[in-house]
């Protein structure tokens, strides 16, 4: 049970504290980095980016747009201007090719919330699980944008928490922490990895983004795997590891392919196997694991 | 085979329950979540959108509450609406009573805004339109009460033009003059400084957004005046004469002039106003 309680704790005997959190740590930093970017401004009088995520121009020239947003104001009927089309444009290329979730992972600052959830739940060894479907995020991006559609304003974003986790941290947040900690709560009583695993249409907007995106997490050492179930137990999005792991007698490749893998690299850490690496979505056959090896000389631990 | 029949349609089941629930789950959200956007179209009354900002319900859809124009405007004056707020949620907004709109030439705010929101083809700053100053309170404005305070005449950066000062009668003294601050919608911005300056505890001139501030005429209602001045000539009865009932030498004019007495034609009173005045005196003396 400390092993699921605990997970990682194979991979910090065998391989100290910091390798075993490499990622994680990087995508804090990323996190806090962005946002702190965006901090500077309001607090120091630093403007290096101004706005927020859902657009900002950074250095006073380049312009960036969060594309779901922008398709929200497109189903409301409203052409927006160039500069949101550039910025929108940006984005895109750029999840489209590091991998759409990576924004839920390395961006967005609800994660950092629902993650913590996540941690807390496992040290207090809470368990309720409501049955929630992994699917209902996809119901919930069509709702929101047809609610844009007939009511022909963004009306998302009077509820959503990213923006107003984020925007709120930024410009004034009032009483936006009741939606925050309504959030935390959830996914941490309710259901596990409710929010971002189950129900946050952006997340979805994120996921369809990169269903073909370039990088992509590898089991390509998967015949090491020593079934401690680790990489299940930190995996926000669990139900992506199977295929790529134990998938090689039902022909399947090492690359964890699905969409709702958010690349957060935290399977990498926790395996003292070191079974998964960061990869491209190239190369997947079935015997990959094996070649990819050989090929890139990655050594094997003795 | 049997067997294996009912435990397939029994994960069907689950399946369709599943999806169920789900559908029905979105479906309760969406329907909460549009009527409270609904109720998120009507824009408080004190709540002041930016300059070049679309009507309302175009502003919903095309603002992103990204807070650009917030932080390109140099006097502080907008802020991005929080839950505490009555306006749409991390839309921009100022109250005129707090920080007005300056009124800035290049107009930062507009050029700052990604996505058009506040529309770009606002240049000039004097034909934006955020709201329409309302002298509201006659009762408690000074200059009603013949005073001169005008305070929010002197301050107004469109002065005679958005606001002018009306002599009038002071019907209260008997002797003096009020000067009634009036404020005209063809100039007045909305920009909130005459709000803003207004010296009393509350605010007796105030920006309400225009769709509060505004009449609005009937469809089919024309101003006779105008119409006639347009086409040259009265569109409604061709020029000819009333058939009132009228003394022999009378006619009457709906042109302006009134009873028009003809040569000859029996006066009702005299030239002599005294005359008219004593008029049936004379007799009894
Ligand atoms: S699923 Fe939604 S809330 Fe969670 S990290 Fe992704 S965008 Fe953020
Ligand atoms: S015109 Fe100037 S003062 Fe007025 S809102 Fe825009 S930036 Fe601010
Ligand atoms: S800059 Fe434009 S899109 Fe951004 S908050 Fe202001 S009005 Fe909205
Ligand atoms: S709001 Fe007041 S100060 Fe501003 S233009 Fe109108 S009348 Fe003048």
């Amino acid at each position: 049970m400390t092993g699921l309680q605990q997970p990682g704790i194979a991979a910090t005997t065998e391989r100290g504290w910091f390798a075993r959190h490499k990622w994680l740590l990087a995508r804090r930093f990323s996190q806090f980095a962005i946002l702190g970017l965006f901090l500077l401004g309001p607090w120091l009088g630093i403007w290096m980016v101004k706005g927020n995520l859902t657009s900002s121009r950074t250095l006073d020239v380049l312009p960036l747009t969060d594309p779901f947003i922008f398709l929200q104001s497109l189903a409301t009927g409203y052409l927006p201007e160039l500069t949101a089309i550039i910025g929108a444009l940006l984005v895109v290329a750029f999840y489209l090719l590091v991998g759409g979730r990576v924004f839920c992972a390395w961006v967005c600052p609800v994660n950092i919330v629902t993650d913590t959830a996540h941690w807390s739940r496992r040290r207090l060894g809470i368990n309720a699980a409501s049955r929630l479907s992994p699917n209902a995020r996809y119901w919930l991006l069509g709702a929101v944008l047809l609610l844009a559609l007939i009511t022909g304003s963004l009306a998302w974003e009077l509820v959503n928490p990213v923006s107003v986790l984020h925007r709120g941290l930024i410009f004034g947040m009032g009483f936006g922490w009741l939606i925050i900690l309504a959030i935390f709560l959830f996914d941490l009583l309710v259901s596990r990895r409710g929010w971002c695993g189950h129900l946050c249409p952006m997340g979805a907007f994120y996921s369809a983004l990169g269903t073909h995106s370039l990088v992509r997490v590898r089991a390509d050492r998967r015949e090491h795997c020593n079934d401690c179930m680790d990489c299940y137990a930190v995996c926000p999005e669990p139900q992506v590891i199977r295929l790529a792991l134990k998938g090689e007698q039902q022909g399947k490749g090492p690359v964890i392919s699905s969409a709702h893998c958010t690349n957060c690299g935290r399977c990498i850490d926790v395996c003292s196997k070191e079974v998964f690496t960061f990869g491209s979505r190239f190369h997947n056959r079935p015997d990959a694991s094996r070649q990819h090896q050989h090929s890139s000389g990655m050594e094997v631990p003795q | 085979m049997m067997g294996s029949k009912p435990q397939i349609s029994a994960a069907r089941r689950r399946f369709l329950v599943d999806m169920a629930r789900t559908a029905g789950g979105v479906a309760l959200f969406a329907g909460g979540l549009g009527l409270y956007a609904r109720q998120a179209h009507s824009l408080p009354s004190l709540a002041i959108r930016p300059p070049g900002a679309r009507d309302e319900e175009q502003f919903l859809g095309s603002c992103i509450r990204c807070g650009l124009c917030v932080r390109d405007c140099p006097f502080d004056t907008l802020s991005l609406a929080t839950l505490d707020d009555a306006v749409a949620l991390g839309t921009p907004y100022f109250t005129a009573r707090s920080i007005p709109c300056e009124m800035c030439d290049d107009i930062p705010c507009v050029k700052a805004c990604p996505t058009g929101a506040l529309n770009p083809e606002l240049t000039d700053i004097d034909a934006a339109r955020m709201g329409l100053a309302v002298l509201i309170d006659q009762e408690n404005c000074l200059n009603f009460q013949g005073l001169r305070c005008e305070v929010c005449y002197s301050v107004c950066p469109s002065i005679d033009k958005a606001i002018t000062l009306e002599r009038h009668h002071n019907p209260r003294s008997d002797k003096h003059a009020v000067f009634i601050p009036v404020v005209h919608s063809d100039h007045c911005t909305g920009c909130g400084k005459c709000e803003k300056a207004c010296v009393l505890e509350k605010a007796a001139i105030k920006i309400l957004p225009m769709y509060l501030a505004r009449g609005e005429l009937g469809q089919h209602y024309r101003w006779g005046w105008e119409e006639k001045q347009k086409a040259g000539r009265s569109l409604v009865t061709p020029d000819q004469q009333h058939q009132y009932n009228l003394p022999e030498g009378q006619r009457y004019d709906y042109a302006g002039e009134g009873l028009i007495y003809e040569q000859g034609g029996e006066l009702p009173f005299d030239a002599d106003p005294l005359e008219t005045l004593n008029r049936g005196l004379e007799q009894q003396r």
